[in-house]
């Protein structure tokens, strides 16, 4: 995504008269699919009021943080990850656990270490592990490419859910951990919605900043080759692992980031939040918004969250069937959107 | 390398590129068999043969793209039994594809600044576009006449932009020793034209130009020395009309 000032002043000048509005929106997909989407958020946001439009909010803003992230290896490296959720995972339990508190111990049946950290302390530590972890697994993975790289993120998806389940002595398997603690500056505790989602929400900014950051950067441009032609890229002197590996680790430390943040607004988690679906899912919001752009990520979240949400409040639809019924509609568009625009919503490059 | 007796003659002053015995096996096939060839400095030397005889495998085995089986390269004076993709422009050595093999999905402007940028991927991360990387593609681009282009997708290009550009790619790296698989296959007169005038130049700029065709008037126009390879062994070797009108090398390339 390249921030142009010169889009700017034309979308102004486009403002100011209708007629050259209608002209330039004139089978311009990408412009109607950022309209709508965001004119749908906007009108959701008012019918249902400021609780709903926060809560939304933060859940929108934790599989952006996610789905940004997750573009930056499956678009713009080329490397089609299944296995984003284990790094979210990891992020997650490594915040609940450095939170937890020896106060809440007898409630729990099944004692696990309390570290007691702030929030703002467990954080970074989180990050930093699903970076460590994330060095280990792409050594590994950065001998496989193309339908095989797949295949090994799937295992590492699969492998990351079953330490969670079974790994009880730290993460207390299927039983899950609650009280998680909410973020705290001093004796301000983030415990209002609004306050998360301001949090929340900064952090997404970063992360997109970062992104953006890196894509425009030398490096960026080196990933997009990368993901043309590994071999060629490698000829032109540069050693592509390294470059993979950077990419890799940086993805799964903003997963790690988002999981943390997870884990402290939900304040309960158990393994079932971190199942391959979820990076199915993941997966498919990227495609949807559109490979290799940052925008196309955040709009693919927001179809996402507006879904699910959209849907509670269909009259005949059960309550029950909405997340089902949710990853239905899902697949259905995708199927159509790679039927009519392979390159997704607002994106360029064809998977 | 360097030699106590100032009489002795020093091939790597006249070599710039040599191999020693390298071999490459595929399965049973022996696609290079203990090939010894020395390549000119600053000459444009091509290297022609039938098909399966192992001339890309040589060009693939130079670019490091294959690993060597056997034997040694040696490059500038410097013995090489390992060469690696990504460290043979460091030696002074880069390459086109015989199947073209441009960044697809990116434009002909990236294309070409993707070679210019650092290459370590800290510094890369921190490094923006500069002018002078801009000035370098657009001279680049306008060498090969491409400039008109610069903002289309490298996808998007006819065949024989494609050939140009992934020419002015190698170009960009500034090396000394030049490999092109087939640079002339399936190119238009007027385009074999220009990139003919584009080896040439390079050869004046004091390139070695090393070139795999099948095209035996553009090889006898251009070449300065001549290798015939069949079944991954030398055939013939020498100045070209010479070579080219030898009785085995007629029999096992030219036919009758």
């Amino acid at each position: 995504m390249q921030i142009d000032t010169t889009a700017i002043v034309d979308m102004l000048r486009l403002a100011q008269s209708p007629r050259e509005f209608l002209r330039f929106a004139k089978g311009n997909l990408e412009l109607w699919a950022n309209l709508l989407i965001i004119g749908w958020a906007v009108v959701f946001m008012v019918w249902q009021g400021t609780g709903f439009a926060i809560s939304v909010g933060t859940v929108f803003a934790i599989w952006a943080i996610l789905a940004v992230s997750l573009n930056l290896v499956v678009g713009f490296t080329g490397l089609l990850s299944v296995g984003h959720v284990g790094f979210f995972g990891l992020g997650a339990y490594t915040v609940a656990i450095l939170t937890s508190d020896a106060a809440y111990e007898q409630l729990r049946t099944e004692a696990i270490p309390t570290f007691g950290l702030p929030f703002f302390a467990a954080l970074p530590v989180a990050i930093l592990f699903a970076g460590l972890v994330a060095v280990a697994v792409g050594i590994v993975f950065n001998r496989f490419r193309d339908d095989i790289f797949v295949l090994v993120s799937f295992g590492f998806a699969i492998i990351a859910f079953n330490v969670f389940l079974n790994l009880r002595s730290v993460t207390r398997g299927a039983f899950g951990i609650h009280e998680i603690a909410r973020p705290e500056i001093g004796t301000w505790v983030f415990d209002g919605e609004l306050e998360f989602l301001a949090l929340v929400v900064a952090f997404l900014g970063l992360v997109v900043l970062i992104s953006w950051f890196i894509v425009t950067s030398s490096f960026g441009r080196v990933l997009t080759a990368i993901r043309e032609d590994e071999q060629a890229t490698e000829v032109f002197g540069y050693q592509v692992t390294h470059f993979k590996l950077a990419i890799w680790v940086i993805s799964a430390m903003m997963a790690g980031l988002a999981g943390g943040l997870f884990a402290s607004w939900t304040t309960f988690i158990d393994p079932n939040s971190f199942i391959l679906l979820e990076s199915m899912l993941l997966v498919c919001i990227v495609i949807l918004g559109g490979l290799a752009t940052i925008w196309g990520s955040l709009l693919g979240a927001i179809v996402f969250v507006l879904l699910e949400e959209g849907m509670r409040f269909i009259p005949f639809l059960p309550a029950e069937y909405v997340g089902q019924a949710r990853q239905v509609v899902l697949g259905i568009l995708l199927v159509i959107l790679m039927l009519f625009r392979p390159q997704g919503l607002v994106g360029r490059y064809k998977l | 390398m360097s030699t106590s007796r100032p009489d002795k003659i020093d091939l790597d002053e006249i070599f710039v590129l040599r191999t020693k015995e390298v071999s490459k096996r595929f399965g049973a096939v022996k696609a290079v068999d203990q090939l010894s060839i020395s390549i000119f400095r600053e000459w444009i030397t091509c290297i022609v043969g039938p098909n399966g005889s192992g001339k890309s495998s040589l060009i693939n085995l130079l670019s490091g793209i294959l690993p060597l089986d056997e034997g040694v390269v040696v490059i500038d004076g410097v013995g090489l039994r390992v060469l690696k993709a990504h460290e043979a422009p460091g030696h002074g050595i880069t390459r086109t594809f015989q199947e073209v093999r441009l960044f697809d999905q990116i434009s002909v402007w990236d294309n070409i600044m993707v070679t210019l940028t650092e290459r370590r991927f800290l510094p890369a991360l921190f490094e923006r576009t500069s002018p002078q990387h801009k000035e370098k593609t657009q001279s680049i681009l306008q060498s090969v006449g491409m400039w008109e282009k610069k903002d289309a997708m490298a996808m998007d290009l006819s065949y024989g932009q494609r050939k140009l550009l992934e020419i002015g790619r190698a170009m960009a790296m500034d090396v000394s020793i030049y490999l092109f698989d087939e640079p002339f296959a399936g190119l238009f007169p007027q385009m074999l034209e220009r990139v003919k005038s584009i080896l040439k130049d390079m050869r004046e700029q004091g390139n070695t130009i090393i070139f795999v065709s099948h095209n035996m008037d553009i090889v006898r126009e251009l070449s300065d020395h001549l290798f015939v390879l069949d079944s991954g062994a030398l055939l013939a070797v020498g100045e070209v009309d010479e070579v080219l009108s030898r009785p085995n090398v007629i029999d096992a390339y030219l036919g009758t």
